[in-house]
């Protein structure tokens, strides 16, 4: 066990973690954020994805180690049920999740998108999205609920 | 013959129009944007007539007499046949027209100066269609045009000289490409991982071998497109390949010293967290899915530490609409501390006492590449 400092959505926690533990663990057995989800381990499916110095990464391959200095963003940090935010009501409006596994990782890796690019085109947003994948197939709408707040916030 | 002379692999972008160019090519003299090669008539090549094109591809100058740049592979191409190189034309020109200006180059003093390229033919453009040789099989014959000729294959896998020409005496013996480190062809059925003619075809169709690793760089869409050719003619390449007997091979590196077993947990902390998954030995990747060991990969068994870093940052990235492996990108994931713990302990594992000494240089040079 080693002692590693996390700094996720914006607090900081010191916890007590095995070297070779992936982020995802840490996540969702440490600190009780169940967003980031497990879907195959080994990074193909993207249902882990969080934000690690607002670039998207596979948590459940991103070892803690290496991590101390760095920020670490959730779908947790995009909104509440009460309060979701601007992409989660767009995804919630155009009705993107089937089962809701891959929501979380689609969330957060559209969020990046968005950061870096507030306006992308369909082709852009289809290559960025790529590496997540939905089992139930709502790809059509998540697409669509990603262009919208792409193109909402056109103007403002 | 478009498949089989690699055009789209330069002259598409990724995400842009098949054959549309725009692609960078980095070289040691600074950036070329491929061009586009559609039959547009303002921006493509829509008003080459056939006599251009051929001129084109065998003596490099372009339709308004402008010499191209040696990136674009006409030394090789020149020893294509008519018929192929007028297939060729055919082909590109039935293709729907994509209008794409050119993006300007940006290539450093002397370089910028086109007309030197003169001198460089003068230097280095020869070599003629290719005879038969009556003493090896058709096959052979046949691979040999193929690898020569519209495969281009020594454009990669050779050592450049100063003036960016394959060295004359070193043709094959590898080279490095877009910060890939392209292996020597020579002597392949050779050496301690030596290739048989089926591992060599299905390597070269992008499947997966049993013994070896699979193409990941700028071989994984040279693979992809060999793929789309007959078996017959990935077969005679095989074959040609398979004859070249091997150069004296370059020295390994200096025996390191053994790493320490604290060094050793380090890495091997690293590797159960972000790759056993798919690497390890008890991985369903490996137990069902037949994917070859670690230790049999040339990314691992070679002298550079090269193609390991290239493949650990930027990953294989999945080619839409083929099957085939994919490999996520650790960019984001694993900062070069890790990195270089997880090399060192790899190269350990399977080249023990043979420690990468270019491990340093070559991640600060990769590292700012990586997307």
């Amino acid at each position: 066990m080693t002692s590693t400092t996390l700094n996720v959505n914006g607090s900081l926690h010191e916890l007590e973690l095995d070297p070779d533990m992936p982020l995802l663990y840490a996540l969702r057995n440490h600190l009780n954020l169940n967003g980031a989800k497990y879907g195959c381990g080994l990074g193909q499916c993207g249902a882990c994805t969080v934000l690690i110095d607002n670039k998207p990464v596979f948590s459940c391959l991103t070892p803690c180690s290496g991590l101390e200095s760095k920020t670490i963003r959730t779908v947790e940090s995009l909104g509440t049920a009460d309060r979701p935010g601007k992409l989660q009501q767009a995804f919630i409006d155009k009705q993107a999740a089937q089962c809701g596994y891959c929501i979380a990782g689609m969330l957060v890796r559209a969020q990046s998108l968005l950061e870096r690019d507030p306006h992308p085109d369909e082709t852009t947003i289809r290559e960025y999205m790529a590496t997540n994948l939905c089992r139930c197939g709502t790809h059509l709408r998540i697409i669509e609920a990603i262009k919208h707040v792409a193109g909402a916030s056109h103007g403002q | 013959m478009v498949e089989a002379g690699d055009c789209a692999v330069c002259h598409t972008k990724p995400g842009g129009k098949y054959l549309a160019g725009g692609l960078p090519l980095v070289t040691p003299f600074g950036t070329l944007y491929t061009t586009n090669i559609t039959p547009d008539i303002g921006t493509g090549i829509g008003n080459w007539s056939y006599p251009a094109f051929r001129r084109a591809m065998r003596e490099g100058i372009a339709r308004d007499g402008h010499y191209l740049y040696p990136a674009f592979p006409y030394v090789h191409y020149r020893r294509m046949t008519d018929g192929d190189i007028s297939d060729a034309y055919a082909y590109l020109m039935s293709g729907p027209p994509v209008h794409s200006p050119s993006k300007q180059n940006q290539m450093s003093f002397p370089m910028n100066i086109r007309p030197l390229v003169f001198f460089w033919n003068l230097l280095f453009l020869h070599g003629n269609p290719i005879a038969a040789n009556p003493d090896h099989s058709q096959a052979w014959n046949r691979g040999r045009y193929l690898v020569e000729g519209a495969g281009h294959c020594a454009a990669c896998h050779s050592p450049l000289n100063l003036l960016g020409a394959e060295k004359s005496g070193e043709r094959m013996a590898g080279g490095v490409v877009d910060g890939w480190h392209a292996p020597t062809l020579l002597g392949m059925a050779e050496g301690e991982n030596p290739w048989t003619k089926d591992q060599l075809v299905s390597y070269l169709r992008a499947e997966v071998v049993v013994g070896h690793g699979t193409p990941a760089g700028p071989m994984r869409p040279v693979s992809l497109g060999l793929a789309k050719m007959e078996v017959s003619e990935v077969d005679s390449i095989a074959e040609y390949l398979l004859s070249l007997q091997g150069a004296p091979s370059a020295p390994s590196p200096e025996k390191g010293e053994p790493i320490s077993a604290a060094y050793q947990k380090m890495g091997a902390d690293l590797f159960q967290g972000s790759c056993a998954g798919c690497h390890g030995d008890a991985a369903p990747m490996r137990q069902i899915d037949g994917r070859p060991a670690l230790a049999q990969t040339s990314a691992l068994t070679a002298n550079t530490s090269r193609n390991f870093i290239k493949t650990v940052l930027e990953g294989v990235p999945p080619a839409p609409g083929a099957p085939g492996p994919t490999m996520p990108a650790f960019a984001n994931s694993l900062n070069n501390q890790q990195l270089t713990v997880l090399a060192n302990y790899l190269r350990d594992q399977y080249k023990p006492g043979h420690a990468w000494t270019d491990l340093k240089t070559t991640l600060q040079e990769l590292r700012p590449e990586a997307k």
